[in-house]
């Protein structure tokens, strides 16, 4: 069975509007994207999509009361509250370094929640 | 307090143009350069911009926005540039002179060889647009809430209700979602979405976030806090369709409605505007029609990446770091003129050493007082003499000279100052 199905890439800034064909569930034709990144996308999207988390945790006697943190890499997209849960719990000490592991392999996704900056203690 | 009056290249502003000023001054040669930054740490609107989408152009990596900060704070740091936080800059002259205050040092001044404005852009306000309504809490623009929820940790409100589909608000949309809030709708004036396609994506369809076209607020309710917004479609002259109405219950209603560079002290220092950016008239090196004032990022125009604001401040930095390097070499090479025995005065009363290299300088001076036997004319740079001619008599009621020629200039250049004396023989 042929199904239709129209993607924004968010690879990068550009944001190509690609049209993707499916037959029986493999992808045989992407179209409108302007580079190989829209391939990628359109594959991972249809059959994993993926998304960067970024949020903060608690800190105590850092400089601002939170940090930012983010997933290292793509996280899948049905468990992002799931992650934004397990962030909830965390209360960090200051002081906190720029890409220091905040929570390692996140609901066992392999992937790393790390702070996105340093965080001096007061 | 500062260790000094004068710096090759200052900064005003700490954010991604800036801090990319400041690393390209540097690298450029630049020996003192100092970032003026008016909140207590580096990094500008980049430290609030906690999501990801930071350094594709210039790093290959996807970042948020304080990580992408944090390499230029401490590469600015491993160069050796100085910073001034909590520090205001409240007057800038067309001579480059700034009028400082900070709560640690009180108001000085320094003076700066070539100055590069880096203070970005500010929001446009509920004021601004003109939204109707009554004037209760709960209005914010986008970006103070996300100042609120990513730094201070304080959640605007629970329901909300967000105009405009820039790329702060839609981002807000987001991350208010993540924090619990229920993102009502977002709403755009105009037929097609402000922001970047894939923040739509993102932000807005991925949580079923509605975006409508063509609709904007037409009333704000609620006394003491926002209760509802009246929200209607508009035609393509932006005319409200009668009957379109709608009432949203919120308590939050978060403004995306564009941004305008911050040129208040620019206006000061008389750089011209252009009106249709809003931000300075500026050349391939970024400087303004103020020679040695350079301006970069989104106080020059509106950027939708950071990445572009980096590259700009790189121009900036390294226009500014030629323009003040090619002043000290001319400040350095000027040397006073010095009345020395029995002279009244000298013109010129300084000197480019520079110009001696190809042509002569003709030193014309006064006695003191009369002298009615020979007399010998010397210049000297205090230790050693450089020239001298002797003379029948001086008398104060005729003018003198005396010529330094380019066979002189290795003498001149080693000076710090040059000396008339005339001595009797």
């Amino acid at each position: 069975m042929v199904e239709k199905r129209r993607l924004i890439c968010i690879s990068c800034p550009v944001g190509c509007e690609l049209d993707v064909t499916l037959d029986d569930g493999k992808i045989i034709e992407v179209e409108g994207n302007s580079c190989k990144l829209g391939l990628d996308y359109a594959e991972q999207e249809i059959f994993d999509p993926r998304r960067m988390v970024a949020s903060t945790v608690r800190v105590k006697n850092g400089f601002h009361p939170l940090v930012p943190v983010y997933t290292e890499k793509p996280i899948p997209k049905p468990r992002i509250f799931e992650v934004l849960a397990e962030l909830q719990d965390i209360e960090l000490e200051a002081p906190v370094a720029v890409n220091d592991v905040v929570i390692e392999n996140v609901l066992d996704t392999g992937i790393n929640v790390i702070a996105s900056r340093d965080m001096p203690k007061v | 307090m500062l260790k000094k009056d004068t710096y090759d290249v200052v900064i005003i502003g700490s954010g991604p143009g800036g801090l990319a000023a400041a690393v390209a001054a540097k690298k450029a040669g630049a020996e003192d350069v100092l970032v003026i930054e008016r909140d207590m740490e580096l990094g500008g609107i980049l430290l609030q911009c906690i999501h990801n989408g930071f350094g594709t152009e210039i790093f290959k990596e996807d970042l948020p926005g304080p990580s992408y900060a944090q390499r230029y704070i401490d590469e600015s740091i491993e160069l050796g540039v100085e910073t001034l936080l909590d520090t205001i800059v409240l007057e800038v002259t067309p001579g480059r002179k700034l009028f400082v205050s900070s709560k640690q040092h009180g108001f000085f001044e320094i003076n700066a060889r070539a100055l590069v404005l880096a203070m970005g852009c500010r929001e446009r306000t509920r004021a601004m647009i003109q939204i109707p309504g009554m004037r209760p809490a709960g209005v914010y623009t986008a970006g103070t809430a996300q100042r609120f929820v990513n730094i201070e940790g304080k959640m605007p409100g629970e329901k909300v209700v967000i105009l405009g589909s820039g790329d702060i608000g839609m981002i807000m949309a987001r991350r208010l979602t993540f924090e619990g809030a229920k993102v009502e709708r977002v709403l755009e004036i105009l037929p097609f979405l402000s922001g970047l396609n894939r923040n739509y994506v993102q932000c807005l369809q991925d949580f079923d976030i509605p975006l409508l076209f063509k609709h904007t607020v037409k009333f704000i309710h609620g006394k003491n806090r926002v209760e509802a917004v009246e929200t209607v479609a508009v035609d393509d002259k932006w005319n409200f369709i009668p009957g379109s109405e709608e009432i949203i219950p919120c308590d939050t209603l978060l403004l995306s409605v564009g941004l305008i560079p911050e040129n208040e002290l620019s206006r000061q220092a008389g750089v011209e505007l252009d009106p249709l950016t809003g931000g300075p008239y500026v050349d391939e090196s970024r400087q303004t029609n103020v020679p040695g004032i350079f301006a970069a990022g989104n106080v020059v125009h509106v950027y939708d990446l950071a990445d572009w604001v980096t590259l700009a401040g790189y121009e900036a930095g390294k226009g500014a770091a030629k323009f003040a390097m090619a002043l000290r070499a001319s400040e350095e090479a000027h040397i006073p003129v010095l009345a020395g025995n029995n002279v009244h005065h000298v013109v010129p009363q300084t000197i480019n050493k520079r110009s001696l290299e190809d042509e002569e300088i003709e030193l014309q001076f006064r006695v003191r007082t009369p002298v009615e036997d020979r007399v010998m004319i010397e210049v000297h740079d205090g230790k050693n003499q450089i020239a001298r001619k002797s003379a029948r008599y001086a008398r104060p009621g005729e003018m003198n000279t005396i010529t330094l020629k380019p066979k002189n200039f290795a003498d001149v250049e080693k000076a710090s100052s040059i000396t008339v004396d005339v001595n009797p023989r």
